[in-house]
């Protein structure tokens, strides 16, 4: 079985260093940190607190110098690919280029360094930030007023609902349920129940699209609000986005949008124009602040003017004679979601990022859109695409031509690995069985893109002649296939001596 | 622009190839009315000197080279410049969720890591890769304790972090999760004979902080003997996990809930932090947010994945634990090789020193005349005083001199606004504790 | 395959009578289609199901699957094994990894769910479209 095809243009194996967990390294005396001396005089913490508050040494903690941290996580890091790696088409996660600016500039002294509770007199510089980004924001999608207060695009989806709540509350009537369509992410219906709504999955038609029928019906006025992701997560724009938003505004209920996406629309076209009352962010996504393995992110939240007294608090406001506050005087707020003022840091970071581009957002937008119809174009041939409609800046394919051979997406997934690619996302959206969901961000050249187009024929090619070779892929990784049910059956979550 | 890697020819290249005229075409999908005729009105585009110059001058007009004796849930700790170094690696930096495991092996690994330390740090027996931070944790562990009791009540103490109540009731409002407030005894810690005289019965959880937000420690196995009997769950915040070095982990409690701020991330004016939910093994399946769990390949190679996945969100969707997606990776790693560092050896010292700093301080605060030690209970390194006025004046005054002065507790609670929370870390030179005390003993000195 | 003293539910439930009591499991389709188990949750013993309520979730590494109750009853015992040897469920649907054990609220019923014969022409009939 020929392992690393001559095929493979874009990676080869090289050697990279073994290396056991950090407590295996372990030996008593050795140490990574010094403090400087104790300048006052030292506390017996027996006495001070009370022999019964304070612990024995902790047992199993590491001992280790500077450089064997440095060599164990430097090591760790070699099994990792990444964007500084190259392509990582993660459909719906926007995988851009994390600008290596905004990580300077979030790390300055003076912003770094800042505590959230200091006077306002001297976090002038903070507050300013925060809201130089508001007004970013607000003028990139459209919207009247912005909180920037959740702290992922979760939390954000919480927020939006419940000022949606509030406000409906405020009316008279909160209502009931949340309609969501069945090609949305799981964090929806998730933080529906949190908001104490109901969950309505509405079925999409047979383009893939919202179907509008389906929706007149289903939205009766026990229904608050759609949560709708727009381009959707097929990376189609609803065209008829503008007659959903009229249904619902008909009825006294309102269109949420999941700004998940808002990578094909930044500088192109507004949610706030074409009627969207309340939506999010993913500042890690469109915003390019770094995905850091799984997070931090923000979600700020985006409204019109009708549910701006609602929005969490505190609020950054600017006040006569231009200096900056937060207002907490909000009486119709609905609280907090998080303490302190959010994910500043990732605030910053993307404010970093927005000012790069300015107005040129859009060329990114474009270039964005262009690489997924370019790869579109170029694997139509060799995969099954089951929503033909014009794609955005993600393109779905199915595996239903590999299934032949009994090769599926999460198969072809871990075969890219060895063709030096980060697979694209498996089996989501749920309205695709199969899916292949690619998303090659703004940020890959032409050859980049060639070299993906190349490396997913070749993978179509083997999986008719060869299919065992791509279905016990990946060949060339530290680790094969790892036993996921032996892990969920009987979970090992923690070291132990 | 320079994050763009194409020229105009490749993009007409690839325009070509894709069979349209120009880009426009590419929107045709979009409604006509909708898409944008003008370009935005931002600022910019900024080179890369401009944007940092923007950055350099905001930062100029925050606290730079003040004195802070600020507190309350995030803290000024030493920070070797190593974690900082690693984290900004790309690939750690640039890489997702590690749902590929075969080339994630570095964040799973790091994740199991970090979770064993918070293991031996909390007392616990699991901990989750991180919440997004400890305010969202606790309302996360109340919201636990409340799938495993089928009960709808929970009691918090007044002492907990004033924000942390509020982004409970926030999330508990719509839940039809009822919370309610315990006071505090003059120790400042919760008032057991309040907590005594109310029926557990349908209680789920009571919630408590130690260090509480007086920087006060709770005695929780005493709270525990109270809360079990009862069918209720002990959940515990802390905000302060360098205590940790020095004080008994809270192996009483049910489920701990921490932020991990002190252990090796910056304050940044209140983000990004790193949540921590820690239990018993028994309640793992009703826990939020990522695992990382061990495991091997067919040859038998260890290996990490995420496990456990069916808990969340993009399976269970409407019915799933949280509707939490990301954790908070990149700071739970940063905060893993802080404590790496730190060791055995570092973190108690760590904690010992902040112990001592902060006895210093109170002692020599206690000396100026008409301001005394607010409540009885011990303290780790932060502690209320009492002024014979209003902390926001005094406040007003030491701003002058570059320091910002204690928190105002009546900012928090209206009828304590002579008293003020005063955190003082290892960080603090003793000449700073110092001139702040002069400082204070003139400005109380002067007549108002 | 379908034992024929078994009845069976379009959910893929299987339910054997003995006298007043009840055992349910879930049938070797099912188990199929789940994967490798990887966890089971059962109620409490004492609790009162309705015919068609959910009686407890069924997962795999990927995916969690609801288990409806055939009939109505009350809980009499439920099968401990399962708690820390999930994959019997796998091995065994039909025999030792049973679920629970029910009081029958109505023997009768029982009457109203396919036979082994209408069951496995069910099954092949899925069988087909999925194929298809």
């Amino acid at each position: 079985m020929s392992r690393n095809s001559s095929k493979i243009k874009k990676a080869r194996s090289h050697v990279n260093q073994n290396e056991g967990l950090i407590f295996e390294r372990s030996a008593p005396g050795k140490r990574g940190f010094e403090l400087p001396p104790l300048d006052v005089p030292p506390v017996d913490a027996a006495q001070a607190l009370g022999a019964g508050f304070v612990r024995d040494q902790i047992e199993g903690f590491p001992e280790v110098s500077e450089i064997e941290v440095i060599r164990h996580f430097t090591r760790l890091s070699t099994w990792n690919y990444a964007i500084d790696l190259g392509m990582y088409p993660l459909g719906s996660c926007t995988m851009k280029y994390n600008p290596r600016v905004n990580e300077f500039v979030a790390r300055l002294d003076g912003l770094a360094t800042e505590h959230p509770y200091q006077p306002a007199e001297v976090a002038q510089g903070c507050l300013r930030i925060l809201y130089d980004l508001q007004e970013c924001l607000l003028e990139i999608t459209g919207m009247d007023a912005a909180t920037l207060e959740p702290a992922a695009g979760a939390q954000g989806e919480l927020a939006g609902l419940l000022v949606i709540r509030a406000y409906l509350e405020s009316q008279g009537n909160a209502r009931k349920k949340i309609l969501i369509p069945d090609s949305a992410h799981g964090t929806n219906p998730a933080s529906v129940i949190i908001a104490g709504y109901e969950v309505k999955n509405i079925k999409s038609n047979a383009r893939g699209q919202l179907d509008t029928d389906h929706l007149r019906e289903f939205a009766t006025e026990d229904v608050a609000a759609l949560m709708l992701t727009n381009p959707t997560t097929l990376g189609v724009f609803e065209e008829r986005i503008a007659e959903i938003a009229e249904i619902l505004h008909e009825r006294g209920a309102f269109l949420y949008m999941d700004g998940a996406n808002m990578n094909a629309l930044a500088g192109v076209a507004r949610p706030g124009d074409f009627g969207v009352d309340v939506m999010h962010l993913n500042l890690h996504k469109t915003f390019s602040t770094p995905h850091g393995g799984g997070g931090p992110g923000a979600g700020p939240v985006m409204v019109k003017k009708i549910f701006e007294p609602f929005l969490p608090v505190p609020v950054v406001v600017q006040k006569e004679g231009g200096r900056f506050a937060l207002d907490f005087n909000r009486p119709h707020s609905i609280g907090r979601v998080r303490a302190y003022c959010g994910n500043f840091g990732v605030l910053l970071r993307a404010l970093a990022y927005t000012l790069a581009y300015g107005p040129g957002i859009r060329q990114a937008t474009e270039d964005a859109v262009v690489n997924a119809n370019y790869i579109r174009n170029g694997l139509e041939p060799y995969f099954d695409l089951p929503y033909n409609l014009p794609s955005m800046h993600e393109v779905v394919f199915s595996d239903a031509r590999q299934k032949k051979h009994g090769v599926n997406t999460m198969d072809i997934a871990k075969r890219l690995i060895d063709y030096g690619f980060h697979p694209y996302t498996t089996a989501f959206p749920l309205i695709v069985p199969g899916a292949l969901m690619i998303e090659p961000t703004e940020s890959e050249s032409k050859e980049e893109c060639d070299l993906f187009v190349d490396a997913m024929r070749s993978i179509a090619e083997e999986a008719a002649s060869n299919p065992e070779l791509v279905k016990t892929a990946p060949h060339s990784t530290r680790v094969g296939r790892l036993d996921e049910v032996g892990a969920a059956r009987k979970p090992i979550l923690r070291w132990k001596p | 622009m320079r994050y763009l890697p194409k020229s105009p020819s490749e993009r007409q290249e690839m325009l070509d190839a894709i069979g349209v005229k120009s880009v426009e075409e590419l929107f045709q999908s979009i409604p006509a009315r909708f898409r944008l005729k003008d370009p935005l009105r931002l600022p910019g585009p900024l080179s890369e000197q401009e944007i940092i110059g923007y950055f350099r001058a905001r930062a100029e007009e925050n606290a730079r080279g003040y004195t802070s004796f600020l507190g309350a849930g995030v803290y000024q700790h030493l920070r070797s410049v190593v974690p900082d170094a690693i984290v900004q690696r790309g690939e750690f930096l640039t890489s997702y969720t590690p749902y590929q495991a075969e080339i994630s092996q570095g964040t799973l690994a790091a994740i199991f890591e970090f979770q064993t330390l918070m293991c031996q740090l909390t007392g616990q027996e699991v901990a989750n890769a991180s919440m997004y931070d400890g305010s969202t944790a606790l309302t996360e562990a109340a919201l636990m304790a409340e799938r495993l009791t089928s009960r709808r009540r929970v009691l918090v103490a007044r002492t907990l972090h004033p924000e942390y109540r509020q982004v409970l009731q926030t999330y508990a409002k719509h839940l039809g999760l009822t919370v309610e407030e315990i006071g505090f005894s003059g120790a400042g810690q919760l008032d057991t004979s309040a907590l005594s005289s109310v029926s557990l019965a349908d209680v789920a959880a009571v919630v408590v902080q130690s260090p509480n937000f007086f920087g006060v420690l709770e005695s929780l196995p005493a709270l525990a003997e109270t809360v079990h009997p009862s069918g209720a769950l002990l959940v515990t915040a802390i905000t302060e996990a360098v205590s940790l070095g020095l004080v008994c982990p809270p192996i009483e409690a049910d489920i701990v809930a921490m932020e991990g701020q002190s252990l090796g991330v910056a304050p940044s004016y209140g983000g990004p932090y790193v949540g921590v939910i820690a239990t018993r093994e028994k309640f793992v399946r009703q826990m939020p947010g990522r695992l990382a769990g061990q495991t091997a390949d067919a040859a038998g190679r260890r290996g990490f994945v995420l496990t456990l996945a069916t808990r969340e969100q993009h399976i269970r969707r409407e019915k799933a634990t949280s509707n939490i997606c990301t954790n908070e990776a990149l700071y739970a790693l940063a905060a893993t090789i802080h404590l790496c560092l730190l060791g055995k050896q570092g973190l108690r010292e760590m904690a010992a020193q902040n112990l001592a700093k902060a006895r210093f301080a109170q002692a020599e605060l206690e000396k100026i005349p008409g301001v005394k030690t607010a409540f009885s209970g011990p303290t780790f390194n932060e502690f209320v005083m009492e002024f014979p006025r209003s902390v926001k004046l005094i406040n007003a005054e030491l701003l002058r001199e570059q320091m910002i002065g204690p928190l105002p507790l009546g900012q928090f609670y209206p009828d304590q606004t002579k008293r003020g929370l005063i955190c003082v870390t290892e960080t603090m030179p003793r000449e700073e504790i110092e001139r702040m005390v002069v400082s204070m003993k003139r400005i109380l000195s002067k007549p108002l | 395959m379908y034992p024929a003293d078994f009845r069976y539910t379009k959910e893929h439930e299987w339910i054997k009578v003995d006298g007043d009591t009840g055992t349910i499991g879930i049938t070797d389709y099912a188990q199929h289609e789940l994967g490798d188990v990887v966890f089971v949750e059962l109620p409490k013993v004492g609790t009162k199901l309705k015919a068609g309520q959910s009686l407890g979730t069924v997962e795999s590494v990927k995916a969690v699957s609801e288990i409806y109750c055939p009939v109505a009853g009350e809980v009499t015992e439920v099968n401990a094994m399962l708690a820390n040897a999930p994959e019997k469920l796998n091995q065994d649907p039909h025999g030792s990894a049973w679920l629970v054990k029910l009081k029958l609220a109505n023997k009768s019923e029982v009457q109203s769910l396919m036979d082994a014969a209408a069951y496995q022409s069910y099954v092949a009939e899925k069988d087909k479209e999925t194929s298809a």
